[in-house]
């Protein structure tokens, strides 16, 4: 027995394990604050529900340095070409949260001015409900995000 | 105010002006904000400007400006430190701030005009999202408008309610402004301990409402729900930690070093310039005009509390920063008085044609019944005519305008937000400035941008 195990600890897994296990367990969200759900967000990563504990703390300012977008609030249509922009500069793989209801849906706002749901600009992976949604909610969704992370292939 | 440390604003300015060696003496220009004027006809292209699709650097053409001279940054939409998605156009003569161009409108929801599809008792939905740091000062001021034009008054115990609440809401709403201001400027650890502190008062505010945030609590008739029971204790917690953490925080910041080089004498606005621009809140009396709407118009009974009004003296960051920390400290005096008189009673007006009937006395009358059916399908008619009501929000006078033509609509409900109002002050306040003081100037401003654009 001791003869054919390698000197040392060893783990076994296959490069796309531990492709995804890295990646999610170093996310940088881009500082993407709309309306109210912007202040539950940066509850969410304040002191009291401490984001860090899933290594998320470190808000990027630069969308070039973050790979996850959380649309947190209401989208207008004179913000749709911006938000498209931000999207667009943040480097592959990147994902998508759309927080609340007026990023998913439009929410109560069913008029001229804003975006029926950020879905219509960019491409969505988690929806978190909620008027605003409360931190333990957007929690949820980062956590579920990151299992959908896990159980996904690298290339997207 | 520790005025004696305080640079004057024209001082200041002349000892940063900067300037290239071998070149001319400096001839800047006044800086004005350039012609306003209405486009005569649209066009697509002209509408894309506006709608700030395509950015129009027109700056860079004038004339009599040198091109290699004169810079324009772009700041924002997004951006860390704008509070928002407050864009700044911003014309730079070296690291000197010549002229600014706050753009809004990414924010706009068409909030004014959702309120008119919307019947009286739905409205509060509406209006909690327009300031969504101070959500019940935004309820307070639609219900009072639409309770004056129904010419009805709120039972004692739903006015003390909604006193013990707003003011709650003004701690909560100064502690964020506290929290991102230390932030933008660089005192991180403020920004944790702002939150801390807020999230006390919201878990109290979801124990009340049901909510966090958004709480469409104050309704047209009074409130929605009674306090919880055992409301007293969270409420004397607050009131024995909060004061207790102030100070520590005031520790942090009031004497250090730091922070006061980068809030004492920067973002000056004088009392002639902040009456000009119509500014009202914290941003007002730092210039020393003694302002509170609480004492000059006061609502729901304010006037039986016993509070200070805290004015400042320079009109600098500094000292609407400590104009905020000062706020605190009145209005946890006013929950203090509000909590040990809170008087019995009931805590929406007995009117059936305004609230809803108790949900037990439903299975039993059929006109209760009848009435919920009618309050939830077609809602309260309010006789026409029309009327403007203000409150104190922690950002200033946020007034309700409102007019009814008789239905269950507003025909037209206007908010005069205070964050809009301070938001013109930017260009004045910032002109002749350094780059680095710009973030330190719009926290302090505090503005909330769903309140500005709507």
């Amino acid at each position: 027995m001791a003869n054919t195990t390698p000197p040392g600890n060893l783990l076994m897994t296959t490069v796309e394990k531990a492709a995804n296990w890295a990646r999610t367990r170093s996310m940088f969200p881009a500082t993407f604050g709309l309306a109210c759900c912007a202040i539950e967000m940066m509850a969410t990563g304040a002191g009291h529900y401490d984001l860090a504990r899933f290594g998320m703390e470190v808000f990027r300012a630069s969308p070039r340095q973050a790979d996850l977008m959380i649309v947190a609030g209401r989208v207008s249509q004179k913000m749709a070409p911006v938000l498209r922009q931000v999207y667009d500069q943040m480097p592959d793989p990147k994902w998508v949260v759309s927080m609340g209801a007026c990023a998913s849906s439009g929410g109560m706002f069913n008029n001229y001015a804003l975006v029926q749901g950020v879905d219509q600009i960019v491409p969505v992976d988690i929806y978190v409900p909620g008027c605003p949604p409360g931190p333990q909610s957007l929690m949820h969704g980062v956590l579920t995000l990151h299992d959908k992370i896990m159980s996904g292939e690298i290339v997207r | 105010m520790t005025d004696e440390k305080t640079i004057d604003a024209t001082e200041a300015t002349e000892t940063v002006d900067l300037w290239v060696a071998g070149t001319e003496e400096p001839q800047f220009q006044p800086t004005d904000e350039g012609q306003q004027e209405m486009f005569v006809e649209e066009t697509d292209e002209r509408l894309a400007k506006q709608l700030g699709s395509v950015i129009d650097d027109d700056y860079l053409f004038d004339d009599d400006v040198e091109d290699d001279e004169r810079m324009i940054v772009n700041m924002g939409p997004q951006h860390p430190s704008t509070h928002g998605v407050l864009r700044l156009q911003i014309e730079m003569e070296g690291e000197v701030i010549r002229r600014t161009k706050p753009i809004i409108g990414y924010l706009h929801t068409g909030m004014e005009k959702t309120a008119e599809q919307l019947t009286f008792g739905q409205g509060p939905t509406n209006v909690t999202r327009m300031d969504y740091l101070a959500p019940l000062h935004g309820e307070l001021a639609y219900s009072l408008a639409v309770e004056r034009l129904l010419d009805i008054e709120v039972p004692e115990r739903a006015a003390a309610i909604r006193v013990l609440m707003t003011e709650l809401n003004r701690i909560s709403s100064h502690l964020v402004a506290l929290a991102t201001n230390g932030m933008d400027i660089g005192a991180l650890s403020m920004m944790l301990y702002g939150f801390r502190e807020r999230e006390s008062i919201l878990a109290f505010f979801e124990k009340t409402t049901g909510l966090r945030m958004n709480h469409n609590y104050i309704r047209p008739g009074g409130v929605a729900a009674d306090l919880p029971p055992g409301w007293k204790d969270d409420v004397a917690a607050i009131l024995a930690d909060l004061p207790v953490r102030l100070a520590q925080y005031d520790d942090l910041l009031k004497e250090n070093p730091i922070w006061l080089s980068r809030t004492q004498g920067v973002g000056v606005i004088t009392q002639e310039e902040a009456k000009a621009f119509s500014i009202t809140g914290p941003i007002l009396r730092a210039t020393g005009v003694n302002w509170d709407l609480r004492k000059a118009f006061p609502y729901s009974g304010i006037e039986n509390y016993e509070f200070d009004v805290p004015v400042g003296e320079n009109g600098d960051v500094y000292d609407r920063y400590r104009m905020r920390v000062l706020e605190i400290i009145e209005s946890l005096k006013i929950v203090e008085q509000a909590m040990d008189r809170m008087p019995k009673g009931d805590y929406r007006i007995d009117d059936r044609k305004v609230t809803p009937p108790p949900r037990a006395r439903i299975d039993e009358s059929m006109e209760a019944l009848i009435h919920h059916f009618k309050l939830f399908t077609e809602g309260f008619k309010v006789p026409a005519g029309e009327t403007y009501v203000a409150v104190e929000s922690p950002r200033g006078e946020l007034g309700c305008y409102m007019v009814s033509d008789g239905e269950a609509n507003p025909y037209r409900m206007h908010t005069r937000a205070p964050s809009f109002y301070n938001l013109q002050a930017l260009p004045i306040t910032m002109a002749d400035s350094l780059m680095a003081d710009t973030i330190a100037t719009i926290a302090s401003m505090d503005p909330v941008m769903g309140d500005v654009d709507r």
